[in-house]
């Protein structure tokens, strides 16, 4: 075996230990690795108790109020599964809107109710013009009637 | 070309038909074809910013959702994108060096490294102007950003080591180990957005499937990236010639060069 030979081994032999430790070490912090819960998660206590974490799913259509001070704010969080009641003092980010991606940092009541300091509006991956939106739109709404008749 | 690399292309079976790659590898001979390189990627580099940053303005529609503001995506995604591959081609050079004793190599794995930090940068800049409108946070420590981050600390700290240490061998070796051992990021920062939950969103163009954008947009996007490769392989072309005088400066080449301009 020639030198570079051996070195050649001993570098891709490097490089696949290093990422056999980072593919261990990553999936045993998978836990601490999330950014947020999903109310399905809060539901089943997998997020923390008695500690600020952060809730991410879609704003349920419908819900969002806003009380008489002008401030306060209520919304569900739903992943479509499960539901979570979030009440939020402050304001919002201007993509905030029902039906869309939301992350919030907060504690969860005793009930049931999560109390939340920060609101973060999440952004899907799909870039399209405002007519191609309303189209899109108009497409969903006439599935549905199909289906509905 | 030098004698090691000379040995080594003789006995090399494939150097033997058809283009001979090891007699780039001194730089003696890839001084002059680098200088021809530049220019031939240098100007397609500023007329394709032109056009790209053309349709990006003034001819892409505004998002439905995000507005104007969107429009970051045209200098973020190819910023992003060129963080990525320049740490990679870096690291490729690194472990080229350390396993053929290869001079150049680490010359153009130097080369690379502040246009690599520098495109990190700008990605993690607009990307910070681009959350404060959308998400409502300039920072946040998702796995996206957070290994973008620490991407920009291994250039930085290659680079800082490199500099630190004064025999050029052994600065290159430092290096090297660091460029390698940093690579494991490249494919965390990638795949961050799939294997855990981010505020960052998922990729909306992708290998696996359809570009979840409108044409025009991606378009815009596209030539801005292929603007953006051919402004790295130019800037990375004029700095490696740069390294290879001042690391060669006592050779003859180089003598003969400055001689023949005179």
């Amino acid at each position: 075996m020639k030198p570079r030979h051996k070195r050649m081994l001993l570098i891709g032999g490097g490089v696949a230990a290093l990422a056999l430790s980072a593919t261990l070490v990553l999936s045993a912090f998978q836990k601490n690795m999330v950014f947020f819960f999903s109310p399905s998660q809060v539901v089943s206590k997998e997020a923390p108790q008695n500690r600020t974490f952060r809730i991410g799913g879609l704003v349920e259509a419908g819900s969002v109020k806003r009380e008489a001070d002008g401030l306060t704010t209520r919304f569900v969080v739903t992943d479509t599964a499960n539901r979570i009641p979030v009440t939020y003092k402050g304001a919002l980010p201007d993509l905030f809107k029902e039906g869309k991606g939301v992350v919030s940092q907060g504690k969860l009541g005793a009930d049931g109710v999560f109390v939340a300091s920060e609101v973060l509006a999440k952004h899907d991956e799909n870039y399209m013009p405002p007519e191609a939106a309303h189209a899109l739109e108009q497409a969903q709404k006439a599935q549905k009637t199909v289906v509905q008749k | 070309m030098t004698a090691p690399a000379k040995a080594l292309a003789e006995k090399l079976p494939e150097s033997r038909g058809g283009i001979n790659w090891f007699k780039y590898a001194s730089p003696q001979t890839f001084y002059p074809l680098a200088g021809k390189l530049i220019p031939l990627f240098g100007w397609p580099a500023l007329a394709l910013a032109l056009v790209g940053l053309y349709l990006s303005f003034f001819v892409a529609p505004t998002d439905a959702t995000q507005g104007e503001s969107y429009r970051i995506i045209f200098i973020h995604v190819p910023a992003a994108w060129m963080s990525m591959i320049i740490y990679l081609a870096m690291a490729f050079w690194c472990a080229v060096g350390l396993i053929f004793n290869t001079r150049l190599s680490f010359m153009m794995s130097q080369a690379l490294a502040p246009t690599g930090a520098m495109w990190t940068f700008i990605a993690l800049w607009t990307g910070a102007l681009w959350g404060k409108p959308t998400w409502g946070a300039w920072w946040v420590w998702d796995a996206r950003l957070t290994s973008e981050l620490i991407l920009l600390f291994l250039y930085l700290g290659y680079m800082a080591l490199v500099a630190a240490i004064d025999d050029p061998r052994r600065a290159d070796r430092a290096g090297a180990v660091v460029a390698l051992v940093g690579a494991i990021n490249v494919p965390i920062i990638y795949f961050s957005v799939k294997w855990w939950n981010t505020l960052h969103q998922g990729a909306s163009v992708s290998v696996t499937s359809a570009p979840k954008m409108a044409s025009i947009m991606l378009a815009g996007m596209l030539v801005m990236a292929l603007a953006a490769w051919a402004y790295s392989v130019a800037v990375v072309l004029v700095r490696v010639r740069a390294l290879m005088l001042e690391r060669e400066r006592n050779t003859d080449w180089v003598a003969q060069l400055v001689e023949s301009s005179r």
